[in-house]
């Protein structure tokens, strides 16, 4: 079965290249409107009878098989698929003259009204019922088994999506790539692959239109799916896995181009335990504390002295390394105890980030002056940031008020679209910038990131995102200070390179994404990464920016 | 007509896998057995899904009932079942 290689494109969520044949995660099965009765009831009665034992069968066998949690669903299953009661319930609608699916259908809806109004663990039972219904009307309507597929050897699991009951006895040695036709890149199919190492393309357009058993190559990393793929492209692609995962363990240390150009790599922080964990990490500092967690959940603020305490303690740990300090980001979806804050309707556009220093200045002057004791003679490099600064104005008082405090190096983080566009400006007071992607996002699209309702729009990779990030950077450029990224698309390792081609010196993320940002980084030089950088702005939405600048750095790894 | 109390003796309750078993030896046996809690309404022991909407928790008391020859020796084996922790012996 050598045909011409189809090449189909979806979102890599799980890294790692495989071949291997196609089984199909089948859909539930859809009654046919108006199913009439055909034939001699009691050759349907018969019909049925062998589809339940073929069901039953099946349960069984696999029950056998099932890792030991799923063992005793599997054989509950068996048996409901055996049981007496139900099966005269079911022939005796065929007898009075209902098609045979419809007769299962009714004769498991009976019982699952019972199993639903016990409630609790037999109410959870009804969804076996239903797996079993499923199961015979597959059987009797002629189409393949739903649920997920058995084979003898290992395979590629194609699915439209996957559902948590699919994935409850996904087992990584049988199933050697998952690819979906819907799902995103947080979808459960994402997570679940993720956890069990397997490699997965989620969000493949065209892809369950492959026939069960055809071969097919799936990249996780570029999210590239082919089937009757050539040998040359398996190797090829089987290559750059290899080239990146050797990048992975040859590197460490700071920061580097293909050429040698430098962008430093942070960690992001948030509570005691991070930076625990953070000061044993291979980064060059913290590019974002988060200072929230001394504050929330406590009667009073506390005072200079016991702030100072704790920031010192984490200073000394980063000694000969670079901390940026994010001060105190409030507001009405952080509410604190000891300060009064307005209950606003839309407290994303409300009262918060840097805007709390307008009511409570002295929160903020004896948080700057605990970091700037507490940084004296520390060893630690201190910079200090404000939050969701909107104008040069709040950028250019924070960086006084710092200042006079003993702090020499204060910045604004850039996550609203108003401060991305006067970046210029705001760097005539402010010693640096530091670009907030989530938050930036959120404002760019005014999509709200608590719900994200439409997630593409809050896609890291969106163009006019990535055109934000383009022009603070460059006015970073232009006016010789530097420009961080410390939001999650910093630790996306090609959206790193896309960073690194617009000219940001800094990327800060969560320490697990250290190792693989610094490899993608060290496979290329600053003018790829600017390249890079101009395809994803050229294209029109975050999909198609993420597959174009995939393929590009694809195709510089092929040689 | 004969007549049997026992009490459910896995700690799940005659759920799962102890309602499988359950419903298994009801089958196994030569005569139909039926199931009640008291004043309840009877239901075919052989049947997992009538069994699991009696509802049996742990310690809950069931009758058990069968009739004609052997009834006695199907009982006794059924209740044998039921009064079993299949949950620790899975354990």
């Amino acid at each position: 079965m050598v045909g011409p290689a189809v090449h189909l494109k979806g979102i890599g969520v799980s890294p790692g290249v495989v071949v291997g044949r196609v089984a199909k995660l089948s859909p539930p099965p859809v009654l046919p409107a108006g199913l009439e009765a055909d034939g001699d009831p009691e050759t349907e009665v018969q019909r049925t009878r062998q589809a339940l034992s073929r069901v039953r069968d099946e349960l069984g066998e696999r029950s056998a098989h099932a890792a030991s949690v799923a063992v005793d669903v599997l054989a509950a299953q068996a048996a409901m698929a055996a049981d007496p009661v139900l099966a005269a319930s079911i022939f005796g609608k065929i007898r009075d003259g209902q098609a045979a699916p419809t007769a299962v259908k009714d004769a498991l809806a009976a019982f699952r009204e019972q199993l639903l109004s016990i409630g609790g663990y037999l109410a959870e039972r009804a969804a076996d019922l239903d797996d079993i219904g499923n199961r015979v009307i597959s059987v009797l309507l002629g189409l393949p088994m739903p649920g997920l597929p058995v084979r003898d050897e290992p395979f590629v699991l194609l699915a439209q999506d996957l559902a948590p009951a699919d994935t409850a006895t996904l087992d990584a040695s049988s199933v050697l790539a998952i690819v979906t036709e819907q799902g995103g890149p947080t979808s459960h199919t994402a997570i679940i692959a993720k956890s069990l190492g397997i490699p997965a393309v989620v969000a493949c357009k065209g892809a369950f239109a492959v026939e069960d058993g055809a071969r097919m190559l799936v990249d996780g990393m570029s999210g590239a799916v082919v089937t009757d793929p050539s040998e040359e492209e398996v190797s090829e692609r089987v290559g750059r896995l290899a080239r990146r995962r050797a990048a992975v363990t040859e590197y460490s240390g700071p920061g580097r181009l293909a050429d040698g150009s430098r962008i430093q790599l942070l960690v992001n922080v948030g509570t005691s335990a991070d930076i625990e964990r953070a000061g044993h990490a291979d980064c060059e500092g913290v590019g974002l504390f988060r200072t929230e967690f001394l504050f929330l959940d406590r009667p009073s603020a506390p005072s200079v002295q016991e702030q100072r305490g704790t920031y010192r303690h984490i200073f000394e740990s980063f000694s000969g390394r670079k901390v940026v300090v994010r001060t105190l980001d409030a507001g009405a979806d952080k509410p604190l105890a000891f300060a009064r804050m307005a209950d606003e309707p839309n407290p994303a556009l409300g009262m918060r980030g840097y805007r709390t220093a307008r009511y409570l200045p002295d929160l903020l002057d004896d948080q700057l002056r605990a970091i700037s004791r507490a940084a004296m003679g520390s060893g630690a490099d201190v910079w200090v940031m404000a939050p969701m600064v909107a104008t040069p104005a709040e950028a250019s008082d924070f960086a006084k008020r710092a200042h006079e405090l003993g702090l020499p190096l204060a910045g604004a983080m850039v996550e609203v679209p108003a401060a991305a566009l006067r970046a210029d400006h705001l760097l005539k007071a402010a010693d640096f910038l530091s670009i907030g992607t989530n938050d930036l996002s959120q404002y760019t699209y005014a999509m709200d990131r608590e719900t994200g309702a439409i997630p593409e729009l809050l896609d890291p990779w969106q163009p006019a995102l990535l055109e934000l990030v383009r022009l603070t950077a460059a006015a970073g450029r232009r006016a010789d200070k530097p420009v961080g990224v410390c939001g999650e698309a910093a630790s996306d390792p090609q959206l790193a390179v896309v960073f690194a081609g617009m000219g940001v010196t800094s990327l800060s993320m969560a320490p697990v994404s250290l190792a693989e940002v610094r490899a993608e980084l060290s496979l290329y030089t600053y003018s790829q990464c600017r390249r890079a950088a101009e395809m994803a702005l050229s294209e029109q939405d975050g999909e198609s920016a993420r597959a174009a600048v995939g393929a590009y750095l694809d195709s510089l790894l092929a040689g | 007509m004969l007549e049997i109390h026992a009490k459910v003796g896995s700690t799940v309750g005659l759920h799962a896998r102890p309602a499988a078993l359950f419903a298994a030896a009801a089958a196994a046996a030569p005569v139909p057995i039926s199931v009640c809690k008291p004043g309840g309404e009877p239901v075919d022991a052989r049947s997992i899904l009538s069994v699991l909407t009696l509802d049996a928790r742990f310690g809950d008391e069931l009758i058990l009932s069968a009739e004609g020859p052997g009834a006695e020796e199907a009982l006794a084996s059924v209740v044998n079942v039921l009064e079993t922790n299949h949950d620790q012996a899975e354990a």
